[in-house]
């Protein structure tokens, strides 16, 4: 166990943290998540007040529609980032990090209008059941039929609410539900044989080779959301009249100083979080390593972090230098892993 | 021939000044699935205390520390390829041979059945 956030959190179960990475991406994995923050976000001007603190659009998001985005600062840095998923026409369900929750709060409740509320969700659960299997797992331990639920789309099913999204690059859910029916829920999902539950480390290494960004590591209130490479969360929308858009501006007209990119080791060895990362002639300090780790899938070290621009280039050659001594390494695009998140039927 | 073991979880075959050293069956199962280890150059010397290798796992890096002074004289450097080997195994999961420059350092230490002992009051 570990404290994360203010939780006690399983690293891993007794399987390890290889075995729960490999089951997870074969079969189904389930992640008791709930000590991230659940709200919800309502009122008349709710997606007024969602445009003006993400560089997202809202006005025109369908019902039952989820989007990553992130809640940024007035320096254009992110704050956190966050799935908000429109549950009715005026009224937004949010989901954002443990470790951000109070902040979070904070930031939104000071730019509430007469017409947005805010309503946290202490006393919701929130189970993930990720993997090949989880429709299956849905229908068979819980009796619920998600096969028309199209990923990064929502429903709402009796005292829950259910999300196709996840943070493995599986298919696979989210469920919230009352505190209370989560230790039943729980229990009847590990029951199926086609389920074990996954601790952080699985978590972080396959999110990690989908190259999504974890809070605090490779995105923080200092990086923006274009440096970090997820600039595509801004959709259509052009204007940048939200918090933190005069640096989008500034970037998008002037270019990028330093971008997130994937790295993939050449040769033995791991390179975790705080690695610099060098030329390939050994001289120049070019990048540092924001997340890094083993990914069972590759079978190779891989990280990402941030990067000179100009070395940004997928393929380009640089050194990893862990405990002074240089392991060669080569940019990579993101994700490493190709993600089978479930395709939205054409309609 | 003796055995010694240390709370860091090493063991220690001492056979005259020299002394190999490697770790134990919990600290291979606490390190979880192993995918790098990092050795030392033969002839490097070290404190009792300093740590002389690293083995990565695919949750974290953990360092490996010597409980003795001295110079390591040989590496058991076909660990890097069998990582399987790196266990309580005194035949061949040793990862150093370390020439003691003060074998009076290995005073106190545990034995197997004191280290057991040890072992089960942890967790």
């Amino acid at each position: 166990m570990a404290e994360f956030a203010g939780y006690d959190m399983p690293i891993q179960y007794p399987e390890g943290v290889m075995a729960e990475h490999h089951w997870t991406r074969a079969h189904a994995g389930i992640f008791d998540v709930s000590h991230m923050g659940q709200w919800i976000v309502e009122g008349s001007d709710a997606s007024k007040l969602f445009e003006h603190l993400t560089p997202s659009s809202f006005s025109n998001v369908p019902l039952g529609t989820a989007k990553y985005t992130v809640l940024m600062n007035a320096q254009g840095g992110i704050i956190d980032d966050m799935i908000v998923t429109r549950v009715a026409e005026d009224r937004f369900f949010v989901v954002v990090n443990a470790g951000c929750k109070d902040k979070d709060l904070a930031w939104v409740q000071s730019h509430l209008t007469p017409n947005v509320r805010l309503r946290v969700l202490d006393e919701q659960a929130l189970i993930a059941v990720q993997g090949p299997k989880a429709e299956q797992v849905m229908r068979e331990a819980l009796d619920i039929d998600t096969s028309s639920l199209s990923y990064m789309r929502w429903m709402d099913y009796g005292r829950c609410m259910i999300s196709r999204l996840g943070y493995t690059g599986e298919d696979g859910f989210e469920i919230s539900m009352p505190a209370e029916d989560s230790e039943i829920a729980w229990n009847r999902l590990l029951s199926h044989p086609e389920v074990k539950p996954i601790g952080l480390g699985a978590r972080d290494s396959l999110r990690l080779e989908m190259g999504y960004p974890l809070y605090g590591h490779d995105i923080d209130d200092t990086t923006s959301p274009l440096e970090a490479r997820i600039g595509w969360i801004m959709g259509k929308r052009q204007d940048t009249d939200f918090v933190g858009g005069t640096r989008l501006a500034q970037e998008k007209s002037s270019g990028l100083k330093r971008a997130r990119a994937g790295f993939i080791l050449t040769a033995p060895g791991v390179a975790r979080e705080g690695t610099e990362i060098f030329s390939e002639d050994g001289q120049t300090k070019v990048g540092i390593i924001t997340s890094g780790g083993f990914s069972p899938t590759l079978n190779a070290a891989i990280a990402m972090g941030y990067i000179n621009t100009e070395f940004a280039k997928d393929g380009t050659g640089i050194l990893a230098r862990v405990r002074g001594r240089d392991i060669p390494a080569r940019v990579t695009a993101l994700p490493f892993v190709h993600p089978k998140t479930k395709i939205s039927p054409k309609s | 021939m003796t055995v010694h073991f240390t709370k860091d979880h090493e063991w220690m075959k001492i056979e005259g000044d020299t002394a190999w050293i490697g770790i134990t069956t919990y600290a291979r199962h606490a390190l979880g699935d192993l995918v790098y280890l990092e050795l030392p150059e033969t002839g490097r010397k070290v404190s009792k205390g300093e740590h002389f290798a690293v083995v990565e796992s695919v949750k974290a890096a953990s360092e490996i520390y010597t409980p003795v002074s001295g110079k390591i004289v040989e590496v058991n450097s076909t660990l890097s390829s069998n990582l399987d080997d790196l266990k309580e195994d005194i035949e061949t999961g040793w990862i150093v041979k370390i020439k003691m420059s003060n074998p009076s350092e290995v005073a106190n230490m545990m034995d197997k059945t004191a280290y057991d002992q040890y072992v089960s009051t942890l967790d």
